[in-house]
């Protein structure tokens, strides 16, 4: 690693934004040299996306400069800024699905002739920017939208390396790899380090940011709060600077008694499972990506078919669609917050309802004045940051987003939470407000409520849960006590190490 | 303090930007209907707005007008219905047929309510393919524009059927020589419709939901919302409307002709579409179609009364289209 010596390749002073009346970015710096790994961490709205899109040419920001290798840098648009060799690989991976890897790698800079593609450069240029990551495993002709998600990132790297790239921006890379493609994504940071390539890491997992970087720099409100190097900071710190004060207590536990049934698996087939969930109780399924967790959940709410085995929910059994399983008092927060879990295009209001519109007006008239007032009462208590109700849901930041899709479950006031990811891309506080909000619902002598509760994020299960199952190559494991599990456990579980535990 | 004032008048001009954009989501449509016949009326004079003239133009509207409340819920769930010029022939043939047998006021009647179920069964028709096949609307409704043509040229004998004048004819016949209530009774029949339809996007579970379905297919799925059920509903709503457009046009006719609304489709949904409509689905308003659909009458109308030949209203007629959509793509750029 070695203490940053000489010109930084990347320096970004005092940078401004501004949107209407909000201020995105109030004179941050950001600063990385050569070979080395710079991350970037802030809670969601903190300001890293703007800081990004600026570095990216996507937005002209109002005040502030750059310099790459010491010369002043002011992109117009995308294309200048991947000239001056930056690079980002974001979330959602921007590869053209029916090109193949080589076309999609030399994409804006074909070789031509005489106006006509070079088919064998093009190969050439692809295998090359394959091999420099030491993956000639995959194949220059094979189209990108039949590769994994880990094998696409690679190739968008590919395509970084192959335009020249110097400052390598990295946002929020592991949120579809799996951590076998995560240790391998790891390992290709390290090596283009130490060929000198500046990195800027993005992530909210803070356990990433300590593996992968040298030094970090925390953003908050859209200014710096903080950096240092990594090594000397512990996890606590960072978070400690993201949020401006010390979590004490991530995960609240009340005191909670395990009541009636309220849904019972028996031989599921997808997952085959077999399980019961209680009232007043947080049960967990832990497993790798692909495990066959979200089909199982998918298939108990009735938006997969149930091949064979039976699923009890309180009084009723046998098949059913979403608009049963909403009636018996069951509801589903999808993984996919934007695809489906949410109807981006409209307003707060009509999503939180959408699924219990019945009692907002007489007989099949729906009253906008009643489902205002519902929707602000869940703001209110759910401390949800928009302009109001009738506000579009796609105008949200992330955590806001998936506090208006939880809304959605409490306003329909079900009995059994089955929640897919619920803390999936969302920023620390939101995630302790979840956290609390689904102790504060299985807790207590009232009306309490069982929630079935899948997440990658191993520590939250075993602060969440009371019970976890584990989810191994499409087969869910028997339901234990949180105290009998570890992380280290249920990773062994999980990737089909039993004996080994 | 330089800066700070540098950055209030920034602030001051994006938000005056920001706060245009929404003006125009929200009376954009009413405000290029307000231009649209202020420009006509300096370019003709006052009479332009003569009482006459203005129920013209109501009674020209009224077809495009009818159709395009159905064409409006189809949008707004994502849908597209392209047979609806066909309906709207099968309907005058149907009503032309029954009216052969029986031309009573009441025959009259059952004659119109034919026309309309034969409409609707055309709708379902297209609700169950798009839901079964799984096939997008757009291929599914030039598939049965095509059958729903056929099947009126059949029923007809591929000519135009004469029929006997009733209660029917009289639906657009113009309220200006002091018959009616100062306007045609289908005008009437219409504006009643479009406040129904207006209510029930707006006001009902049924609308709610045909918003969240457009929006988004697979949350409404998620939400418990029966797409199946709600989308052939839609269908066989919006079939049973251009029925009733193919009534006020047989009415207007007083005939029944196979060949008749060729295109009428286009209209339609360039009625919505400039009203604000999006054919990606989620957003529409009855109150912008029925101002889409008056656009493109005042200018058809204008261009005529000004004597400006056909091909002209046909450029600003397309133009208005582009723009408006343009001007919805501006407009949708405050909420990315």
């Amino acid at each position: 690693m070695a203490e940053a010596v000489g010109a930084p390749r990347l320096e970004m002073r005092g940078v401004g934004k501004r949107f209407g009346a909000t201020i995105a970015l109030d004179g941050a710096d950001l600063t990385v040299h050569p070979g080395e790994v710079c991350a970037l961490v802030g809670q969601n709205g903190a300001g890293k996306s703007t800081l990004m899109a600026i570095l990216a040419g996507a937005i002209a920001p109002d005040e502030g400069t750059m310099r790459i290798d010491a010369v002043p840098y002011a992109p117009r648009d995308p294309f200048e800024s991947r000239r001056a060799g930056v690079a980002m690989i974001h979330q959602e991976l921007s590869l053209a699905p029916h090109l193949s890897v080589m076309e999609n790698i030399v994409l804006g800079i074909e070789p031509v002739r005489h106006g006509f593609v070079q088919r064998r450069r093009m190969r050439d240029i692809a295998i090359d920017a394959m091999r420099q990551l030491g993956h000639d495993d995959i194949r220059p002709d094979a189209q990108v939208s039949t590769l994994q998600p880990a094998a696409q990132q690679l190739v968008e790297i590919a395509r970084a390396l192959a335009t020249g790239c110097r400052v390598l921006v990295l946002d929020e890379p592991t949120s579809s790899l799996g951590p076998a493609d995560v240790r391998a994504l790891f390992d290709l940071i390290g090596r283009l380090k130490a060929r000198g390539m500046a990195i800027v890491y993005i992530s909210h997992f803070i356990e990433e940011v300590k593996a992968v970087s040298d030094r970090f720099v925390v953003l908050r409100d859209g200014r710096n709060a903080g950096d240092g190097v990594t090594a000397a900071a512990s996890a606590a710190d960072i978070v400690a600077m993201m949020v401006g004060r010390t979590l004490d207590d991530m995960y609240p536990r009340g005191a909670r008694t395990a009541g009636e049934p309220m849904l019972q698996l028996d031989r599921v087939v997808p997952g085959s499972a077999t399980l019961t969930l209680h009232r007043g109780e947080i049960l967990g399924i832990a497993g790798l990506l692909g495990s066959g967790r979200t089909r199982l959940l998918r298939a108990i709410f009735g938006l997969e078919p149930v091949t064979s085995g039976a699923i009890v929910v309180g009084a009723y059994s046998g098949p059913a669609t979403p608009h049963d399983r909403w009636r018996q008092g069951v509801g589903l927060l999808s993984e996919d917050r934007a695809g489906e879990g949410l109807a981006l295009g409209l307003s707060v209001a009509d999503n939180m309802t959408l699924t219990s519109l019945e009692p907002l007006g007489t007989s099949f008239a729906v009253l906008p004045s009643r489902q205002l007032a519902a929707a602000s009462r869940w703001i209110d208590r759910l401390g949800i940051r928009c302009a109001g109700a009738r506000q579009t849901v796609g105008e949200l930041s992330g955590g806001n987003q998936q506090k208006v899709a939880v809304a959605r479950l409490l306003h329909h006031d079900v009995d059994v939470l089955v929640l897919d990811e619920p803390t999936r891309g969302i920023d620390v506080a939101s995630k302790a407000q979840i956290y609390a909000l689904l102790d504060e619902l299985v807790c207590g002598t009232g009306d309490r409520k069982a929630v079935l509760l899948v997440s990658s994020y191993l520590p939250e299960l075993l602060g969440v849960c009371d019970r976890i199952a584990v989810m191994s190559r499409g087969r869910l494991g028997p339901a234990r006590p949180v105290e009998e599990w570890t992380e280290h456990s249920l990773l062994m579980h999980a990737s089909g190490a039993r004996a080994a535990s | 303090m330089d800066r700070a004032l540098a950055a209030d008048a920034r602030l001051g001009r994006q938000s005056r930007i920001v706060t245009a954009r929404r003006l125009l989501d929200e009376r954009g449509v009413l405000l290029g209907l307000v231009v649209v016949a202020a420009t006509f009326g300096v370019l003709i004079g006052p009479q332009f707005f003569a009482a006459a003239n203005l129920e013209l133009m109501a009674r020209q509207t009224a077809i495009v007008c009818v159709a395009a409340l159905g064409m409006t819920m189809v949008i707004v769930a994502g849908g597209i219905d392209l047979s609806v010029g066909s309906i709207v022939a099968l309907s005058t043939v149907v009503t032309a047929l029954l009216l052969r047998h029986d031309s009573s006021g009441s025959g009259a009647l059952l004659a119109a309510f034919a026309a309309l179920a034969a409409g609707a069964v055309c709708g379902a028709l297209n609700g169950v393919l798009v839901t079964q096949l799984r096939v997008v609307p757009f291929i599914v409704t030039l598939g049965t524009m095509l059958l729903v043509r056929g099947a009126a040229k059949g029923l007809s004998g591929e000519r135009r059927l004469e029929a006997p004048a009733t209660w029917l004819n009289e639906l657009l016949r113009t309220a200006q020589n002091g018959r009616g209530l100062l306007l045609p009774s289908g005008i009437w029949l219409t504006a009643a419709l479009a406040v129904v339809v207006a209510l029930t996007l707006q006001y009902t579970r049924f609308g709610r939901h045909l918003f969240a379905i457009g929006s988004s297919e697979r949350t409404a799925r998620l939400c418990g919302v029966r797409i199946t059920r709600t989308k052939i509903a839609v269908y066989t709503v919006a079939g049973a409307l251009g029925a009733l457009a193919g009534v006020l046009t047989f009415s207007k006719l007083s005939v029944g002709d196979p060949t008749v609304a060729i295109g009428l489709e286009l209209d339609v949904i360039a009625a919505v579409i400039i009203g604000g409509g999006s054919l990606l689905g989620g957003r529409g308003s009855i109150i912008g179609t029925i101002a889409g659909a008056a656009i493109m009458t005042i200018i058809q109308i204008g261009c005529s009364q000004q004597g400006l030949p056909n091909w002209v209203q046909q450029i600003v007629t397309g133009a208005i289209i582009v723009f408006a959509v343009a001007l919805d793509r501006w407009r949708s750029k405050t909420q990315s």
